[in-house]
């Protein structure tokens, strides 16, 4: 299979999603660091008109893991000389530079249309409050790896309102009919249009407002940060991100199989102790970016 | 109804466009790219009464037989809109419209941080859900479900 672009996860079948979760197993021994020249001679421009490190530094390092080469603005370009010229632009003249073009940009849809400019393939690395696909593959790598993705029982935990990551992860569940609990405060319940969407694919989702409600019927706990700035009056923050947090206490009355995921970085909403638990996934979580990405650039690149 | 209809005098070549939805008339006008620069004669009515309890609007243009593709797209604000092509006073063909399946062009994106909605060289696109009525946005997958007249570009 040949990727052409990546810009949402609303362009995959179920099956695509799955070659796609095939090869990152195949990969993964490199992403352990494994030498590979599967990349070798071949560029991959990132293009980030906001910063997000920690997306980059998954790519840069899934793209030179099979030994291919990295170029990007440099801190300053991306101020400056980029300033000015259209995004269509800039996606004609690095795609004549790299095989694979990288772009995060603040503007919804911007992935969408860079492609329609480029003659390289775009992965949509997260723009705006839009889509993000390589974080749901991985997220979906991660369910796969440590849990199972088929008769899977998850709960949505947080700001289901705002938060992008669970939307596209919610869709890409519903392609493998998974159970879904989605669990937040009334203020930052889930969008109708985007539960609509699910409900037409036929996704079995419910709602709820407790956490104790669902905690000792999932496999997979999905936690996602509630952010402060939701919130005009602080005290009523404290209160609502204070019910939603996850502490050994709670996790008492887990399946001992539960496995808890969180898209990082997390500020409160998971104790420290937790950490030490089998429970925690986090961090492999975080580390499963790699070879998911390395997946999606060999195929972009078109390489078996 | 005779005298109704006689509002507006009959064309002898062109296109009649009837059961506009009440008050769409110029709406409609303006997604068929027919301004005030254009060359046709143009006559709209506009609510007229149509049966019991509805109006309706009805645009007639002179010289001009309106393609199929121009006319689906007025759907998307007169969905019970008939077109009707005249050629020496007589109808030689009626239809309906019909909701395409992309619009382009034609409705601006809700969404104020969607890219369609910069200087950037990008045409708005949508995909057209028909039952109910719904527009996705091809680059942002924003949905706009009512208020589609306002958004009209
Ligand atoms: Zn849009």
């Amino acid at each position: 299979m040949m990727l052409e672009h990546i810009i949402s996860m609303r362009d995959f079948s179920r099956d695509e999603i799955d070659i796609i979760l095939e090869k990152a197993i195949v990969l993964e021994p490199v992403a352990r660091g494994g030498k590979s020249t599967l990349l070798s001679g071949k560029i991959l421009a990132t293009l980030f008109f906001e910063p997000s490190t920690r997306t980059r530094l998954s790519f840069d390092t899934a793209m030179k893991r099979l030994g291919g080469e990295v170029i990007d603005f440099g801190a300053l370009e991306a101020s400056s000389v980029v300033k000015g010229e259209s995004l269509a632009d800039t996606i004609r003249v690095i795609g004549g530079y790299a095989d694979a073009i990288v772009l995060r940009h603040p503007r919804e849809g911007a992935a969408r249309m860079a492609a329609e400019y480029s003659n390289v393939p775009i992965i949509n690395a997260g723009d705006g409050a839009g889509h993000h696909p390589t974080q749901t593959l991985l997220d979906l790598y991660t369910i796969m790896r440590e849990s199972s993705l088929s008769g899977l029982r998850i709960a949505l935990v947080g700001d289901l309102k705002y938060g992008r990551t669970v939307h596209s992860l919610a869709y890409a569940l519903s392609l493998y009919h998974a159970d879904m609990t989605l669990v937040s405060p009334q203020q930052l319940k889930m969008p109708d249009v985007i539960k609509k969407d699910l409900e037409k694919q036929g996704a079995n989702v419910r709602e709820t407002t407790r956490l104790d409600d669902v905690i000792g019927d999932i496999d997979v706990l999905y936690v996602t940060r509630i952010q402060r700035e939701r919130f005009p009056d602080p005290a009523e923050y404290l209160k609502v991100s204070g019910s939603y947090r996850v502490t050994e206490e709670l996790l008492k009355k887990a399946n001992e199989n539960l496995k808890i995921m969180h898209p990082l970085p997390r500020v409160d909403e998971i104790d420290h102790a937790v950490d030490r638990t089998g429970f925690a996934r986090y961090f492999e979580q975080s580390f499963y970016g790699v070879p998911v990405r390395m997946a999606v650039l060999a195929m972009a690149m078109g390489v078996e | 109804m005779r005298e109704k209809e006689m509002r507006i005098r009959r064309i002898e070549h062109g296109t009649v466009i009837d059961h506009i939805t009440g008050g769409q008339a110029l709406n409609v006008l303006h997604i068929l790219g027919i301004s005030g620069s254009t060359k046709a004669v143009v006559s709209v009515a506009m609510n007229v009464q149509s049966g019991v309890l509805k109006t309706k609007d009805i645009v007639k243009v002179e010289d001009r037989e309106l393609k199929q593709e121009e006319v689906d797209r007025i759907s998307l604000i007169a969905p019970e809109a008939t077109i009707n092509i005249i050629r020496d006073f007589k109808v030689i063909e009626k239809h309906t419209v019909d909701l395409p399946e992309i619009i382009e062009g034609v409705v601006k994106c809700a969404n104020p941080n969607c890219i369609s909605n910069t200087d950037e060289p990008v045409i708005s696109k949508f995909t057209v859900y028909k039952n109910p009525l719904e527009l996705r946005c091809i680059y942002c997958d924003h949905v706009i479900s009512e208020g589609i007249a306002g958004q009209l570009i």
